[in-house]
């Protein structure tokens, strides 16, 4: 079990975090110190790939809101791709939808940024 | 061959991140034998993850996680705890008390299952019940 962290600089001003695997409590500060790495280096509009994520859990959600409560403070945003139903469930159930904006392909959460 | 669904499967790791992904899979598949959709399983599989992470993140729970599953026709009852000095895993209690607790992993396994019941003041000691729906 095991989560891919790949970081690629988009148009903009904006980062592209793509994960691919499973966000448990064991994978989680693997992704937190991604993102906090970019937040640190002054990146405040992140989009976040979950398209290839297959599970996530509370300590992942844990790690997506803190990245956002981060960015927010600078007037940034963090934008989610999702596809999968299992996972837009999560964030449904916890209100999460309402918090992120959640999108089903990079292109739409990119545009959303600006 | 007749078979039956009823039985008792017990696990018990470590109290470490790196086994939780055990302890779900090894629930998911023990799922898998009733009657449960895709999504039900998957529901199954994050609610004791989040028990589990419940157990780790405590600091003053034991070494071990201890995963009791009892599996019957119309459903799986599913108790995770963490206790300080506990060495065998536990039937299920006949009376536990009401769940006292609000943390996220908590809401969301009181989401995903039918019923959810925190033995208080031992430790984590989570007992969970998903019903194999109509």
């Amino acid at each position: 079990m095991d989560i891919k962290v790949s970081v690629r600089e988009a148009p903009g001003h904006a980062y592209v975090v793509e994960l691919s695997g499973e966000i448990d409590v064991y994978t989680s500060p693997k992704v937190k110190d991604a993102i906090t790495e970019l937040i640190d280096r002054g990146h405040y509009n992140l989009v976040i790939n979950l398209g290839n994520v297959r599970y996530i859990d509370s300590t992942g959600l844990g790690v997506l809101i803190g990245g956002l409560k981060r960015v927010r403070e600078h007037g940034g945003s963090v934008n989610l791709v999702c596809t999968n139903p299992q996972i837009k469930k999560i964030f449904d159930i916890t209100g999460l939808v309402k918090i992120f904006g959640i999108f089903d392909d990079e292109d739409s959460a990119m545009k959303a940024l600006v | 061959m007749t078979q039956t669904t009823a039985g008792v499967v017990e696990l018990r790791i470590p109290r470490r991140a790196e086994w939780v992904a055990v302890a779900r899979l090894a629930v998911a598949a023990v799922a898998n034998r009733l009657r449960f959709s895709i999504e039900e399983i998957e529901d199954v599989k994050l609610a004791v993850a989040e028990a589990c992470t419940t157990c780790i993140l405590q600091t003053d729970a034991g070494d071990q996680i201890e995963i009791y599953c009892e599996t019957k026709e119309d459903g799986l009852t599913v108790r995770v705890r963490s206790l300080a000095g506990a060495d065998q895993p536990s039937p299920l209690p006949a009376e536990p008390e009401p769940d006292a607790r609000g943390a996220l992993g908590i809401f969301l396994i009181q989401s995903l299952m039918d019923s959810v019941k925190h033995n208080a003041g031992r430790g984590t000691d989570l007992v969970m019940t998903k019903k194999v729906s109509e």
